[in-house]
């Protein structure tokens, strides 16, 4: 092919169509206005206009995530670009790939405090895999192949790209995109494991009376669900999903444990309290999941498959640690298992589930939170795609919802970024248009981000949106309940007529706080075609249980003490 | 007891790679040492040489695959336990008159690598390079006369093994002992 002569902002839409993106959310300003000139040409390229950089940030994040390919957001510089840094952290943490735009101010400009002028790539540094400052036109196409390469690869994650506004204008010489990624001797993923540590492992697994398996992000991201489902049964090994990890090992299978960790079930909990062996199959360790380290799973060795090495021994030390991709790892693990039994551990693992079931309580004809999102759960038949906030209702959805779909349990759980909730599940539904996406929302973090309903409602977007309306805070003021004396500070969110506020965003508003109403408002909305708000009003006293107070261990674990004051057997599981 | 590791680094010799290392250090509140950063032998990349004190090993073996994941270091040996050389440079200007400069010359023989560069009326100016133990003894001897002024290049090591490093090393602290991590 010959070479074209293309203005920078073109060299940027070549990539994106190159790489196959067909959806982008961003917010113009003047730095990334050639671009936004350019991409007129592109009708290939859907670009959604969000009405905050936060929303365009999270949106591809929640596209990403539903349909595993690498979501692509956009902003100009400055003000622009540090609103998408809470995006990025969101990204990053949770291990999405994510490839931003930024403008930036022209190249004579920079360092000058030019209007709109922030050090980009230094402010994100610490919230993306990598970044860059592109200072010649030409090279857009090599950054923008290396950016996808590094965003997709490995342990996904964001990469910025930031792009003065005067190199957007420049015209470079285009020899067509890059076939390759070429001159990355700084990134090698390792993909495939050290045959030594495999063995160790399966040695381990293999003498292990009490095993469990915890199953994070990284069976999702490598598509090893069928290998964990495999290696499970054939060790008959039960599988306890972090928060991230739900759906990659189905949730209706006898093996299935619930969450652990502080808001996990009990009896997740006290199955990784007896095990002598946890394998940690593509997940860091989170802090939420071990509480005091000395006292976390006491009894067992470790073994952790992760592709980043800088993952392993960071919370709890590996006896046995495996490099590399959780498919690949599990792939040349399975030939060296040992198929087995174990009557007597999964026994005392079934013995342990019925003695500390997940509840849902009562509260005399008002609906709980736990209540709606089962209810939810039962009329999606589980099949639903589910976007979160952060907070009680995150937690609680993260412990009746269960599903047996991968990738369809969408929430922000390392950086724990309230507000994801409304455009996320924005991305989610335009990366997936034909399954029903609902948002489950507090009504703190619903008005974070309200501004993308107007997004929503000029996509067509058809997000359902339970709103579990607390009118405060609720997990803030869990804490203060429990550990500052009931000394309740800055936690009343009232907000507005929600019912009124979708009215004005164009879409039907349904109030419920009845509970004999829960099931026709969300059959309503399954059956509106386009968004629809529905606002449950929820006790504001509800807990989340159960619960091990923060750096504290399953000892002190606080289970549902309403359970205790029902008759054996009512409560429901 | 104090622990100093010395860690070896190949970065790409690109604007905003310093501060991409520096912030791995700075994120866990580790003081780095010393520093240094240099050419290396092949022209598109820097070698540095980064000495940290008293960093626990589990801490270390993240901090070192963390500078991994850094896309544009290539390489991260952490070589404290290997066979190296480390040599440092230090300018010193230490106070010297007519009646102490002799002194100070005789202090100079005893070291090897030591010379007087510079002479003022009321100064000297000493360079010495040599391992840090020697550098500092050398400050040592000279803290009577009063030292005006000290620059210090901070270690810059290599290791004897006669093979050249390769794209993608790398090698973090054992983590000897490290199973009390947990228990």
């Amino acid at each position: 092919m010959s070479d074209r002569m293309l203005a920078g902002g073109e060299l940027v839409c070549e990539a994106l169509q190159a790489e196959g993106v067909d959806l982008v959310f961003g917010v113009p300003g003047g730095a990334i206005l050639p671009f936004y000139d350019h991409i007129l040409k592109y009708p290939s390229i859907h670009h959604v206009l969000t009405r905050h950089e936060q929303g365009a940030a999270h949106a591809a994040d929640g596209y990403a995530r539903a349909t595993g390919r690498v979501g692509v957001c956009i902003a100009t510089s400055g003000p622009g670009a540090i609103n998408l840094a809470v995006g990025l952290g969101t990204s990053f943490m949770d291990s999405t790939p994510i490839v931003a735009i930024t403008g930036q101010v022209t190249r004579p400009a920079i360092g000058k405090d030019a209007f709109q002028e922030t050090d980009v790539t230094g402010v994100t540094i610490p919230v993306t895999k990598h970044n860059y400052l592109v200072m010649n036109a030409s090279d857009i196409p090599r950054v923008m192949k290396e950016a996808f390469h590094i965003a997709r690869s490995a342990r996904p994650g964001p990469v910025l790209v930031d792009i003065p506004r005067d190199v957007l204008q420049e015209i470079g010489e285009y020899s067509g995109y890059p076939q390759s990624v070429d001159d990355l001797p700084g990134f090698r993923p390792i993909t495939h494991p050290d045959p030594d540590q495999v063995q160790g492992a399966a040695d381990l697994i293999n003498a292990a009376e009490r095993p469990v398996i915890l199953a994070g992000r990284g069976v999702l991201l490598s598509g090893a669900e069928p290998e964990l489902k495999d290696l499970a049964e054939r060790a008959q090994i039960p599988v306890i999903p972090t928060l991230l990890g739900i759906g990659s090992f189905p949730g209706n299978h006898y093996l299935h444990l619930s969450l652990m960790g502080m808001h996990g079930s009990a009896f997740a909990n006290f199955v990784a309290n007896e095990a002598d062996l946890l394998i940690n199959i593509g997940s860091r360790f989170d802090d939420r999941i071990i509480g005091r380290v000395a006292d976390f799973a006491p009894h067992a060795k470790i073994v952790h498959f992760n592709i980043d090495r800088s993952s392993i021994h960071q919370n709890i030390f590996a006896h046995a640690p495996v490099v590399g991709d959780a498919k690949n790892s599990l792939q040349a693990l399975l030939p060296l298992i040992r198929q087995t039994t174990r009557p007597q551990w999964l026994s005392r693992v079934d013995d342990l589930r019925r003695e500390h079931p997940l509840i849902v309580r009562d509260f005399d004809g008002k609906p709980s939170t736990q209540y709606i999102i089962k209810r939810i759960h039962e009329l999606t038949d589980g099949k639903a795609f589910i976007v979160t906030g952060v907070g009680q209702h995150q937690m609680w959805a993260a412990q009746h919802y269960v599903t047996d779909r991968p990738n369809s349990f969408i929430t922000s759980g390392g950086l724990g970024t309230m507000g994801y909730e409304v455009p996320a599940a924005l991305g989610a539904q335009m990366g997936r248009p034909t399954e029903q996406v609902w948002s489950i929302c507090g009504d703190a973090g619903f008005q974070m981000t309200l501004q993308e309903l107007a997004t929503i409602r000029d996509e067509k977007a058809p997000v359902k949106f339970a709103i579990m309306n607390n009118r405060h805070h609720g997990m803030v003021r869990q804490w203060q309940t429990l550990f500052y004396n009931k000394r309740y500070s800055q936690i009343d969110t009232t907000g507005p007529d929600f019912v009124k506020l979708a009215e004005a965003y164009g879409m039907p508003g349904i109030r419920v706080d009845d509970i004999k109403d829960v099931d026709s408002a969300i059959k309503q909305a399954q059956d509106h075609d386009g968004p629809v708000i529905v606002e449950f009003m929820v006790e504001i006293d509800e807990l989340v249980y159960p619960m091990i107070p923060a750096g504290q261990s399953v000892n002190e674990m606080v289970e549902d003490p309403w359970m205790d004051q029902q008759p054996t057997g009512t409560a429901r599981r | 007891m104090t622990m100093r590791r010395v860690i070896s680094a190949l970065v790409h010799d690109r604007p905003g790679v310093l501060n991409r290392v520096a912030s791995m250090f700075r994120r866990r509140g580790f003081n780095i040492a010393s520093l240094t950063v240099g050419h290396s032998e092949r022209p598109e990349f820097s070698r540095m040489t980064i000495v940290v004190d008293n960093v626990p090993e589990t801490a270390l073996y993240q901090v070192t695959s963390q500078l991994f994941n850094v896309v544009d270091v290539v390489e991260v040996m952490d070589i404290t336990d290997d066979d190296y050389v480390a040599r440092e440079t230090a300018l010193i200007k230490v106070r010297a008159t007519r009646e102490t400069r002799g002194q100070i010359v005789e202090i100079l023989d005893l070291f090897r690598g030591a010379e007087v560069i510079s002479v003022s009326p009321y100064s000297v100016i000493i360079e010495i390079t040599g391992p840090t133990e020697q550098v500092e003894s050398l400050l040592a001897l000279l803290e009577p006369y009063t030292i005006l002024e000290l620059m210090r290049t901070g270690l810059v090591a290599l290791t004897k093994d006669d093979t050249a490093p390769q794209d993608g090393a790398w090698r973090g602290p054992t983590l000897v002992g490290a199973q009390s991590h947990r228990n």
